[in-house]
């Protein structure tokens, strides 16, 4: 069961923002199916380490799939071949001896590649600032009771609320489109009765900000909805347009 | 110095109203003047800096992630806990105070913890209010479940994401304030030194994780939120980036570090697998629910789960505690899974096991019910094991979780150092020396949303306090301490993975400051640890620069401080001369192996002062005077 695997990584290096980068080689040798995809690299990072050579920069954090935090292509899909798995919780058993993984940062205009497979995705922050919460200062919310939330809204807002903003949406998409991130903050939010006050103005700050930093338009490829690793469903999608048509016809705050 | 907690007087239920009254108000118009640093974005931080950014402070918040929405809080499972009593089964904030206090065995103080169940129904509103989409029952209404250490219903629920939605909830509301320009944002930034100007703290030195770039933030007050020291045992539940490295520089700043010998093992996680392993992922303590923890009967029975009938089964926490049977506390439930394993009755591969058993609640209740309840925990655990619990028994072991030591703040959440408050894991107000299932939200919560707002008004509406520029001499001090230590580390040169260094140390706590330690092996393990710290500054192996992205000397930084952090633990847990909740003394145990309290000579805070690298610290002590409980043996049979 413990078997050790040896496979070829064919890795992305970067200086920095200015650098050219381009693929590296490196040998993973005797590697357990056991570990994760990321446990894998720090084993080629310690060998790095030891023969006086820089480490592949990789941005990770919690290790179970939570955070958001990690990230990569890995054969041309954004956290690796598994279906609703994040690159942290993609397992070595699903590869084989004698394979060649190519591995790159998420590459789009709005995410500029800091280091490696490090890139920033302030533009996700950026875009929640613009509207992705209800306005409610601390304190003075009424009981928690007091508005019912049908259970199957309340599910549906949950599904759309799992979205972890990792980016992998964005890395998928041939738009570089980040609709599905917008559109699962703006469907929770819009589905709960808590959230309705605020929908229209959301919709519109929102989507306006998602634009302005150069994330590409939805032209129904699917791709974000195939490698989101929570199975964020493009229906966010379709319920933001929704919101924003509502909002910018209908509404008093356009 | 006399540790004077500020207790306000008065009857339990009447001191938090007192005391907000009692405390100094800031006028509107001059809350903005006052700038407060925040020092982390989990439920503690997140909640804090938009909570006083909403009152009028300027707030300069950071954080250690890209993005403020990646704080450890996040990865909280279960639930949090509030009084709320929708369940009509008997709940109370007397009940809920009550539990917490004999949960932490009687090793917290009464007034902080009352304090803690009054707000934690305000938590509740609040978050929902923001968007928090709880589970619902059919009627609309919110769903709760249980957990362990307590016979109530209260813990409220979002899937088994519930932190990740409280954070996500919180954020929002640091974004929005953020947007308001009340906020500044300093993501992938690093705190290294805490700077104190005639006896307050005015200040942080970051550095700067993309440029390296060394910076400089002055305030009029400081609030830490930068969590738990978990990760000092290597392998653990926590992110790799949760460090001590804030809490500990602050300690060497003149801040009391109090109790850091009550470490949490957790009992219900993915066991170990191999070297190379990177952490421990946790299976929600929830699950003990529905799950029924057990062992084979016979010790070395290697036989497949489902082939060892029910009469050779050993359910031994439902046969030891018949009325909490398998929601028992965290560290009671762990020893026992150690004293199984230990007795030769461990399962899988390592011996390192129990099982976690769904067969009879799916049998009960249908695969879809519990689907629903676990579904997301039931695919995590099969994504990593590569076994699917539907079918078969889960395998679990106890791992290192949460700590309830951190510095010592007094009932305003502030240090021994004035102007520096602690919120959240960081501080180590609440738990006493265990803490209960779903209580680490409703601290995080509690502290930033409804406390702090209230008492940091108190202390900078009363103290004087000159202006201090970046340029002041201390700040200079500060940063050159940080680059010179940099420097240091960069010009090792050595043999040894830092990383490397970090797994040895964890091995060394785990095996003897673990979830059962005795003196000798407590006394060894400090030698071990020095030992490790000498050979680390002379063999380890930093590569890159001061001058950019480089993750490796930020490893080495906070492994370099868990080097010297690791002492204090055992330090601590050799001075306690008793037993209580996570710290398991060996001397000190009851006849059927329980932990021991000594209240005559121990009931009380063990609060570490710093007098230099080469002196022993000082330990002074905080009593724990109990009016409305009674102390007894914690009992959960």
């Amino acid at each position: 069961m413990n078997q050790g695997i040896d496979i070829t990584l064919k890795v992305w290096r970067q200086k920095g923002p200015g650098d050219k980068g381009g693929f590296e080689a490196y040998h993973a040798g005797n590697i357990s199916t056991d570990m994760s995809f990321l446990e894998m690299i720090d084993v080629v990072n310690e060998q790095l380490t030891r023969d006086g050579k820089d480490p592949i920069a990789f941005d990770h954090d919690c290790r179970e799939g939570i955070c958001g935090m990690c990230g990569a292509v890995v054969n041309g899909r954004p956290h690796g071949p598994e279906k609703g798995t994040t690159l942290c919780q993609l397992h070595m058993r699903h590869f084989s001896s004698g394979d060649t993984l190519v591995i790159e940062p998420w590459r789009a205009r709005a995410f500029p590649v800091i280091k490696d497979l490090v890139v920033d995705r302030s533009g996700f922050d950026q875009i929640i600032i613009a509207g992705g919460y209800i306005s409610v200062n601390t304190g003075g919310a009424p009981d928690a009771n007091a508005i019912p939330v049908a259970q199957e809204v309340a599910e549906r807002a949950m599904d759309a609320a799992a979205c972890i903003g990792c980016g992998a949406c964005v890395a998928a998409c041939p738009n570089a489109s980040a609709m599905l991130f917008v559109g699962a903050k703006i469907s929770q939010l819009a589905l709960l009765p808590h959230g309705r006050p605020e929908a229209a103005r959301r919709a519109l700050a929102m989507v306006r900000k998602m634009d302005a930093l150069c994330f590409g338009n939805c032209s129904n490829e699917r791709e974000c909805e195939a490698e989101c690793p929570k199975e964020i469903s493009i229906a966010n999608i379709a319920r933001m347009n929704r919101e924003f048509f509502k909002a910018g016809l209908f509404s008093a705050t356009r | 110095m006399e540790l004077d907690a500020r207790i306000p007087s008065g009857a339990l239920s009447e001191k938090w109203d007192k005391h907000r009254f009692a405390l100094k108000l800031v006028n509107p118009a001059n809350k903005r003047k006052y700038e407060v640093i925040v020092v982390g974005t989990g439920l503690a931080g997140g909640s804090a800096a938009a909570s006083l950014a909403e009152l009028g402070y300027y707030v300069k918040n950071f954080c250690i992630q890209d993005s403020p929405r990646r704080a450890h809080s996040i990865a909280a499972q279960g639930g949090i806990n509030a009084a709320k009593n929708y369940q009509n089964d008997g709940d109370s904030i007397w009940r809920l105070f009550y539990d917490t206090i004999k949960g932490g065995d009687f090793r917290s103080r009464e007034a902080n913890v009352y304090r803690l169940a009054q707000v934690s129904n305000h938590i509740i509103d609040q978050c929902v209010a923001q968007g928090v989409p709880f589970a619902r029952e059919y009627g609309g209404l919110l769903a709760n479940r249980s957990f362990g250490g307590a016979q109530v219903s209260r813990t409220f629920y979002a899937r088994g994401q519930t932190g990740q939605q409280l954070l996500l909830g919180a954020y929002g509301s640091l974004m929005r304030q953020v947007g308001t320009g009340r906020v500044t944002m300093f993501a992938r930034r690093e705190m290294l030194d805490l700077v104190v100007v005639s006896g307050q703290a005015r200040g942080i030195v970051v550095r700067n994780l993309v440029s390296g770039e060394i910076e400089r933030h002055a305030a009029d007050a400081v609030v830490l939120c930068t969590g738990g020291y978990g990760n000092v045992f290597y392998l653990s539940t926590n992110a790799m980036a949760s460090n001590v490295s804030a809490t500990y520089r602050a300690y060497k700043k003149g801040a009391y570090f109090a109790n850091p010998c009550y470490t949490q093992i957790h009992p219900t996680c993915i066991p170990v697998h191999g070297t190379y392993q990177s952490k421990l992922t946790l299976m929600s303590e929830s699950l003990r629910n529905d799950g029924r923890v057990w062992v084979p009967r016979q010790p070395g029975d290697r036989r497949p789960a489902n082939q060892i009938p029910e009469s050779e089964r050993d359910y031994y926490l439902e046969r030891k505690y018949p009325s909490f049977g398998n929601l028992v506390p965290r560290d009671v439930a762990s020893r026992n899974a150690k004293a199984q394993c230990d007795a030769g009755k461990g399962v899988g591969e390592t011996g390192y096991a129990v099982y976690l058993d769904f067969a009879d609640a799916i049998r009960r209740d249908g695969k879809e019910v519990i689907a629903q309840k676990y579904g997301n925990l039931f695919q995590m655990y099969e994504k990593i094991t590569a076994s699917n619990p539907y079918e078969q028994p889960m395998m679990i072991y106890p791992a290192s979780h949460y700590v309830m030591g951190g510095l010592w703040v007094d009932y305003n959440l502030m240090s021994t150092l004035p102007g520096l408050f602690v919120l959240g894991e960081a501080n180590f107000s609440d738990h006493g020396a265990n803490r209960l299932g779903a209580s680490a939200l409703m601290q995080g919560l509690a502290d930033g949303y409804f406390i702090i707002p209230y008492t940091i008004g108190g202390y900078l509406a009363a103290m004087d306090r000159p202006e201090v520029a970046p340029d002041h001499p201390a700040f200079k001090e500060a940063v050159h301490y940080v680059t010179e230590r940099t420097e240091k580390l960069l010009s090792i040169d050595g043999k040894r993975t830092v990383d490397d260094f970090h797994r040895e140390l964890g091995h060394i706590l785990w095996e003897y400051c673990g979830m059962s330690r005795n003196d000798d092996g407590l006394l060894k393990a400090k030698e071990m640890i020095r030992q490790l710290r000498g050979e680390f500054w002379e063999n380890a192996v930093v590569p890159g620069s001061d001058k950019d992205f480089n993750q490796s000397l930020e490893r080495a930084g906070r492994v370099a401080d868990f080097l010297e952090f690791a002492e204090l633990l055992v330090t601590d847990a050799y001075t306690r001369r008793e037993s209580c909740g996570g710290h398991f003394n060996e001397a000190f145990q009851t006849e059927e192996n329980e932990a021991l309290r000594d209240d005559e000579n121990f009931c009380h805070v063990a609060a570490w002062e710093y007098k230099g690298d080469d002196k022993e610290p000082e330990r002074h002590a905080e009593p724990l005077v109990f009016e409305n409980v009674q102390l007894t043996q914690r009992s959960y049979k």
